[in-house]
C-alpha cells in the first residue's frame, strides 16, 4: 500500500492541453474517486497514474518514488478496465494468474493467491470457465480478481460499473466498497456517475475541463460546494440555481420573487448572484412562496415535484405525499440553513 | 338450377382438396428451400462436380485429344509411378508450397504487425502493400522474367555495379536458382493477401487487452505470444489454408516464367499436367497427374479443418 501524490500534472496532445495542472494528494489506504463529465480529463489522469499515457508536465509519486519515467509494470499498480479487458482465450483462473505466470512465480503460490482472490469474490465455481461464459457482473468480478491477485500498491478503476445494468451496479458498488474496507489498498476510481462517487469515496475529486473544481469528503462537497459547477454536479436531483441579486429582504430572482436566505455577508446588498437550493431542502409552508405545480412524480418514499415560481422551473422533493394536481398552486419555502449563494460573475461560493 | 347446385359442392370439394395439396406443398419451407437451392446446385454440378468427375474418369482412360479413349484402369498411375519427371514435379510442388507458404506467413504477419502500429501515411502504405496482389499474375510474371533475364537482369547489373560479382547470375537457367527465383516471385505476389487479412484480424483485438497485459507485466514479445498470437489463430488457419491451396495449384507464374524448365526443374504438378494433357495431347495422363493432387489438397484442408475448429474459448455465452 502506498500514498499517491499528483503534483501540478499536465497533459497535452500536441498543442491541445487537456489537463491544466492538477494537484491531488491521496493518502495511504484512501478511496479516492475522480468524477466529472465526459472529456474532463479524469480517465486521462488515471491512465497517467497507470503509465499508459505519458506525463507532459508535473510529477506523480507512488509512495516515495517519482514514477513519471517508470514503466507501467514496475509501478506496482493494478487496473480494472471499463470493458474488463479479460483475455478471451484464457479461463478465469488463467486470467487471474497471468501476471504471476509472467513473473514465473511458483505454481503453489499462484494457486494459493488465485484461490484466495476467488474466495474473496465468490468465483470458486467459475475458475474453469471462459470469459464468454460469464455474465456481466461475473466478468467484473474476474477483472477485480485479476487486480487482487497482484496485491498491488494501488488499485485503479476506470468506470468499472458503466457496462452493468442499474441493479447490478448498485450491488457491485457495495461489493467494491466492502472489498476496499477489507483490503485497505489505496484506490483511485474514475466515474462520471456522481452517485457512485458519493456512495463509495473517502474523498471525491470533481474535475471539469482538465482542472480540479473541488476536492473533499462526499458530504463536504454536498454541503458546501465551492462553485456553481460542483453545486450543479453533485446531488441528485441536481440543485436549483436561480439568477438574481441579494437584497435586504432576501434574494430577488430575475422573475421578481424574493426568497428568504440564510447567512450572507453583510455588505452584499445589491450584489448580482446565483441562489442555490437543493430540491430536498424545499419545504411545504402555508406562509411560503406561491408556486404552480407542473409535474408530480411520486416515487413512494418521496415525491418529486416540478413547480413554476417567478417564471422559472424548480425541482422539489418532499417526504410528504403530495395531492396537488398539475396547474394547482402550492406554497413552498427553502430551509434557510442550507441555502447557497454564488457570485454571478465568477461562480464562486459566497459565504 | 337444381342440377348445377347439386354438382357444385362436389366440384368445389375436389377443387379445394387439389388446392390444399398444392398449397401445403407451396407453404412447406423445405419444398420452397429446395427450389431456392436449385440454381446454386446447378452451377456447382455443372462447373465443379462434373469437371472434377470427368477429370477423375479421364485419368482411368487413355483419352487423347481428338480420340476418345477406353478404360485402362490404373495404367496411367502405374506409368506415373515409374516416371522420374512426375516425382520431380511432386518434389517441386511440395518444396514450392512449403517454402513459399512459410515465407509468406512470416513476412505477411510481420507486415501486418507493422501496419497495425501508428505509422505516418498509414492508409497510403496499406494501399501500397496491396499492389502486388492487384497486378495480374501474368504481368508480374513477365516483369519477373525481365528481372531474372540472363543478360538484362537488373539484379545482376546492380550487383555488378556494386562490384560484388563479375558475372551475370543465371537465375532461370540453373536448377536451384530457378526454383528459388520462382518461389521468390510467388512470395512477392502472395504476401499482400496474407498481410491484409491478418491486419484485419489484428484490428479485432481490443487495445485494452494489450494495456491490461502491459500492466500485468508482459514484455512486447510476451504480449505477442500470449495475446496476439492466440487471438489470431482462427484467422491464421483460414488464411493459411487458402494460401496453401493457391500455392499448391499455382500454374500461371511458373508457366510464364519457366514453363517448367530448366530440364523440368521447376515443373509443378499443375504445369506438368497441362503440358502432358494439352500440349502433348495425352488427356488421360494429364488427368491422372491432376487427380494425384487431390490427396495432397485434401490433407491440406484436413489440417486446416483441425485448426479451424472452434476453440473452447469461442463457444458459449450469448452476450458479446
Amino acid at each position: 500500500m502506498a500514498s499517491v501524490q499528483i503534483a501540478d500534472v499536465r497533459k497535452a496532445y500536441g498543442a491541445t492541453q487537456v489537463i491544466h495542472g492538477v494537484d491531488i494528494d491521496i493518502d495511504d489506504g484512501e478511496f479516492v474517486i475522480l468524477v466529472g463529465p465526459s472529456g474532463c480529463g479524469k480517465s486521462t489522469l488515471l491512465r497517467m497514474i497507470a503509465g499508459l499515457e505519458n506525463i507532459s508536465g508535473g510529477e506523480i509519486r507512488i509512495g516515495p518514488r517519482v514514477v513519471n519515467d517508470v514503466p507501467p509494470k514496475e509501478r506496482d499498480i493494478a487496473m480494472v478496465f471499463q470493458n474488463y479487458a479479460l483475455y478471451p482465450h484464457m479461463t478465469v483462473a488463467d486470467n487471474m494468474a497471468f501476471s504471476m505466470k509472467l513473473r514465473k512465480a511458483p505454481k503453489s503460490e499462484i494457486d494459493e493467491r488465485v484461490g484466495k482472490a476467488a474466495g474473496i469474490l465468490g468465483l470458486d465455481k467459475l475458475l474453469d470457465r471462459y470469459p464468454r461464459q460469464l455474465s456481466g457482473g461475473q466478468r467484473q468480478r474476474v477483472a477485480m480478481g485479476r487486480a487482487i491477485v497482484r496485491d498491488p500498491q494501488v488499485f485503479l478503476f476506470d468506470e468499472p460499473l458503466s457496462n452493468l445494468d442499474a441493479k447490478l451496479r448498485v450491488q457491485m458498488r457495495t461489493e467494491i466498497k466492502e472489498l476496499h474496507q477489507r483490503l485497505k489498498t489505496t484506490t483511485v476510481y474514475v466515474t462520471h456517475d456522481q452517485i457512485e462517487a458519493m456512495t463509495m469515496a473517502d474523498k471525491i475529486v470533481v474535475m471539469h475541463d482538465g482542472i480540479v473544481e473541488q476536492m473533499g469528503a462526499p458530504l463536504e462537497l454536498y454541503d458546501r460546494p465551492a462553485n456553481l459547477f460542483v453545486a450543479a454536479f453533485i446531488g441528485s436531483p441536481s440543485m436549483n440555481l436561480l439568477k438574481g441579486k441579494i437584497t435586504a429582504g432576501g434574494f430577488e430572482t430575475e422573475g421578481g420573487v424574493v426568497w428568504p436566505i440564510g447567512q450572507h455577508p453583510a455588505d452584499s446588498n445589491g450584489r448580482a448572484a446565483v441562489f442555490g437550493i437543493r430540491p430536498e431542502h424545499i419545504q411545504l409552508d402555508a406562509n411560503g412562496l406561491k408556486a404552480e405545480v407542473v409535474v408530480v412524480e411520486p416515487m413512494g418514499s418521496e415525491t418529486q415535484v416540478v413547480v413554476r415560481c417567478g417564471g422559472q422551473n424548480l425541482t422539489c422533493v418532499f417526504r410528504e405525499r403530495i395531492t396537488a394536481k398539475p396547474g394547482e398552486t402550492i406554497t413552498i419555502t427553502p430551509d434557510t440553513n442550507v441555502t447557497h449563494l454564488f457570485d454571478a460573475a465568477t461562480g464562486k461560493r459566497i459565504d | 338450377m337444381a342440377n348445377s347446385a347439386a354438382e357444385m359442392p362436389a366440384r368445389q370439394t375436389s377443387f379445394r382438396s387439389e388446392r390444399t395439396a398444392w398449397q401445403k406443398l407451396k407453404a412447406s419451407p423445405n419444398w420452397l428451400g429446395f427450389w431456392y437451392m436449385v440454381p446454386a446446385m446447378g452451377i456447382l454440378i455443372l462447373f465443379l462436380a462434373y469437371p472434377l468427375g470427368l477429370g477423375v474418369w479421364l485419368s482411368f482412360t487413355d483419352t487423347k485429344i481428338g480420340r476418345a479413349g477406353v478404360f485402362i484402369g490404373l495404367e496411367n498411375y502405374i506409368w506415373l509411378w515409374e516416371d522420374r519427371v512426375f516425382w520431380t514435379s511432386v518434389f517441386n510442388t511440395l518444396l514450392y508450397t512449403t517454402v513459399a507458404s512459410a515465407a509468406k506467413f512470416v513476412i505477411g504477419l510481420y507486415l501486418a504487425l507493422l501496419l497495425n502500429k501508428h505509422l505516418p501515411f498509414k492508409a497510403m502504405i496499406r494501399a501500397l502493400v496491396l499492389i502486388p496482389f492487384i497486378v495480374p499474375t501474368v504481368l508480374s510474371a513477365i516483369a519477373f522474367w525481365w528481372i531474372y533475364d540472363a543478360q538484362f537482369s537488373i539484379i545482376s547489373w546492380s550487383l555488378r555495379q556494386l562490384g560484388w560479382i563479375d558475372y551475370n547470375i543465371n537465375f532461370l537457367g540453373d536448377v536451384w536458382n530457378a526454383r528459388w527465383s520462382t518461389i521468390f516471385a510467388n512470395v512477392w505476389r502472395g504476401v499482400p493477401f496474407i498481410a491484409i487479412t491478418l491486419l484485419a484480424g489484428l484490428q479485432t483485438v481490443s487495445p485494452s487487452l494489450y494495456e491490461a497485459a502491459t500492466l500485468d507485466g508482459a514484455t512486447p514479445w510476451q504480449r505477442f505470444r500470449h495475446i496476439t498470437y492466440p487471438l489470431l489463430t482462427p484467422i491464421i488457419a483460414v488464411v493459411m489454408t487458402f494460401s496453401v491451396l493457391f500455392t499448391f495449384t499455382d500454374f500461371q507464374l511458373i508457366w510464364a516464367l519457366t514453363r517448367g524448365g530448366p530440364v523440368n526443374a521447376t515443373h509443378l504438378m499443375a504445369t506438368l499436367s497441362y503440358q502432358r494433357a494439352i500440349i502433348a495431347g495425352q488427356l488421360g495422363e494429364g488427368a491422372a497427374i491432376s487427380t494425384a493432387m487431390i490427396p495432397f489438397l485434401l490433407a491440406a484442408i484436413g489440417i486446416a479443418w483441425y485448426g479451424l475448429q472452434t476453440r473452447k474459448w469461442q463457444q458459449g455465452g450469448s452476450n458479446e
